[in-house]
């Protein structure tokens, strides 16, 4: 057991590492930057590859093509570059290429504050390409979640075929927390398993709910690639009886498995009318806020959110059913707290927020649960 | 279930970019979890500048969980530049301790700030004016027992460049010797 403290963004580093992730891409942006520093020095270690970008576009074009080249792959960046990454994270969800983007949020919009914190990326993150599309977003509230779900993050994306945002923000990315990380020999992630014969393989096939196996090129199995829509073995296409079951397949591909894709921590108390829901550096002042009301006596209960998308609709819905009000702290003006309206109606909801780079306080949640 | 709050000392260290205010933050910081068993976050705010502009550093030290990971209201301000002292110095709770580098910071308007020379203690000592830090974290210990003495001194050592060890044990024995002063005064 080795206790090390350590920065946010280098477990993000080193949960890249421990998850079998050999190449990276990208252009540095702060607050995301030491990622890319661990990466760049730790990689070429472990035999993999690191590569500075001249922009954001072309990194996460390359980090697609590191993936089909075989290599799990990994970007970092903060809002402006994320937003200029938007359309190739639609081109890896149209050609189901498993990568992780990580984006370390600050305060936009635009080049905004490039130290200052944010949450201002929850509905880029779903909605930021365009078209209709799953997308799977994990958000850390410590250095140690920073790198556990790192780590979920490629599982997911290989599980899945499809790019996993993980959505840090600058607290997290940049705090510094006494970690003592797991033996990386302990860690599995999905590996692909390619059974059809190189004649057989169809890198797109459709059967309802299914994530059909992408095999490696240069491995034997070929297989066409394009952001247009696309018969089984990746061929344009426009005809409805191939689109239809494309549609249907990638856009219901995480449904079934939705529990093993949401996590969430409950800390629930019986009698409770006012609940708490957050995420990320947010979720712990509402910790910090359900203390202080519970040495109060108020009672309190505390949904934190570590899968942000898909979003958490039955849970949250359950949530609703339990209190009378949910206080939705956040680092923007509400974004999160729109899904939260959504499943339980506006009346419920309070949002208590802040998107001029500090965080929430405890007491304005405090304030907040009282008023 | 969670357990209550815990107690928490909050500490904010803050300078000229530069002037290690960051390092110390994060040393102090080390001191308290790796080598204290107590536990503690670190965090950190600086503008874009490389070197100038005012740069801040915070670390909060518990025995049980943190949760907000950000000081609220400071325990104990150490001020090593004007800037800082204006900024950050009216931010110490009621009661609290406020440390001011006496050659650098004029603190008329709090006039229960403990005033050391902190940067020239540290030149004199050891030549070099960027072992401020050190003397300032000598310094605060030495008032606050926020960690032990022998915790800090490790947390320093494992740091400090190769070569430079006696010059910052030196420089925190300064900060520790002027502590004393204060408090027999």
């Amino acid at each position: 057991m080795t206790v090390k403290l350590m920065q946010g963004n280098d477990a993000i580093g080193w949960g890249a590492i421990a998850a079998g992730c050999r190449f990276y891409a990208g252009y540095p942006i702060t607050p995301s930057t030491e990622v890319a520093e661990l990466l760049s020095r730790e990689l070429p270690k472990v035999g993999g590859k690191f590569i500075q970008m001249e922009d954001e576009i072309a990194s996460m074009a390359a980090i697609i093509g590191g993936r089909v080249g075989g290599l799990k792959s990994m970007t970092a960046t903060s809002g402006p570059g994320f937003s200029l990454m938007q359309e190739n994270i639609g081109y890896a969800v149209m050609t189901e290429i498993p990568c992780v983007v990580v984006d370390v949020q600050r305060l936009g919009p635009s080049t905004g504050q490039p130290t200052a914190a944010s949450q201002g990326d929850v509905m880029q993150a779903r909605w930021g390409t365009h078209g209709d599309h799953p997308i799977i977003a994990l958000s850390p509230t410590s250095v140690r979640q920073a790198f556990d779900l790192t780590v979920k993050a490629f599982d997911l994306s290989e599980r899945f075929r499809t790019p996993v945002i993980l959505l840090a923000d600058e607290i997290v990315g940049h705090m510094r927390e006494p970690v003592d990380l797991p033996d990386f020999k302990s860690i599995h992630i999905f590996e692909q398993q390619v059974t059809d014969s190189p004649a057989d393989y169809k890198a797109f096939r459709n059967s309802p709910g299914d994530v059909p196996p992408l095999a490696a090129f240069g491995t034997g199995y070929r297989y066409h690639i394009t952001g247009l829509f696309h018969d089984e073995v990746g061929f344009p296409t426009q005809r409805l009886d191939e689109v239809d079951p494309w549609l249907e397949r990638v856009n219901t591909k995480l449904d079934k498995h939705l529990d093993e894709i949401t996590f969430l921590e409950e800390d629930y108390q019986e009698g409770a009318r006012v609940a708490l829901l957050s995420y990320g550096a947010s979720a712990r002042t509402a910790r910090h806020a359900m203390k202080l009301a519970r040495q109060k006596g108020i009672k309190v209960d505390l949904l934190t959110l570590l899968t942000i998308w898909p979003f958490p609709e039955k849970q949250v819905e359950a949530l609703g059913e339990r209190v009378e009000r949910i206080i939705v702290p956040e680092m923007n003006l509400g974004q999160l707290a729109y899904e939260v309206e959504r499943m339980v109606g506006r009346k419920k909801v309070r949002r208590v927020v802040r998107a001029n780079g500090e965080m929430v306080t405890p007491q304005m949640v405090l304030d907040a649960m009282e008023n | 279930m969670s357990g209550g709050l815990a107690p928490r000392t909050e500490i904010r260290l803050a300078g000229e970019g530069g002037q290690g205010m960051i390092l110390a933050g994060i040393i102090l910081a080390e001191a308290a979890t790796i080598y204290g068993g107590q536990n503690a976050v670190q965090s950190q705010s600086y503008g874009p500048e490389a070197r100038g502009g005012a740069s801040k550093s915070e670390v909060v030290i518990s025995p049980g969980e943190i949760d907000h990971p950000e000081v609220l209201q400071p325990d104990v301000v150490v001020a090593l530049s004007q800037e800082a002292f204006r900024k950050f110095g009216g931010s110490v709770k009621p009661g609290g301790l406020l440390i001011v580098d006496a050659d650098k910071v004029d603190s008329g308007s709090a006039p229960n700030a403990i005033r050391l020379p902190i940067t020239k203690l540290a030149f004199e000592t050891t030549g070099k004016v960027i072992t401020a830090n050190t003397v300032a974290l000598g310094v605060l210990v030495g008032l606050t027992g926020v960690v032990a003495r022998p915790a800090l001194e490790k947390a320093i050592l494992a740091r400090a460049p190769r070569g430079t060890e006696e010059m910052n044990q030196k420089a925190l024995e300064a900060g520790f010797a002027a502590a004393e002063q204060v408090k027999n005064s």
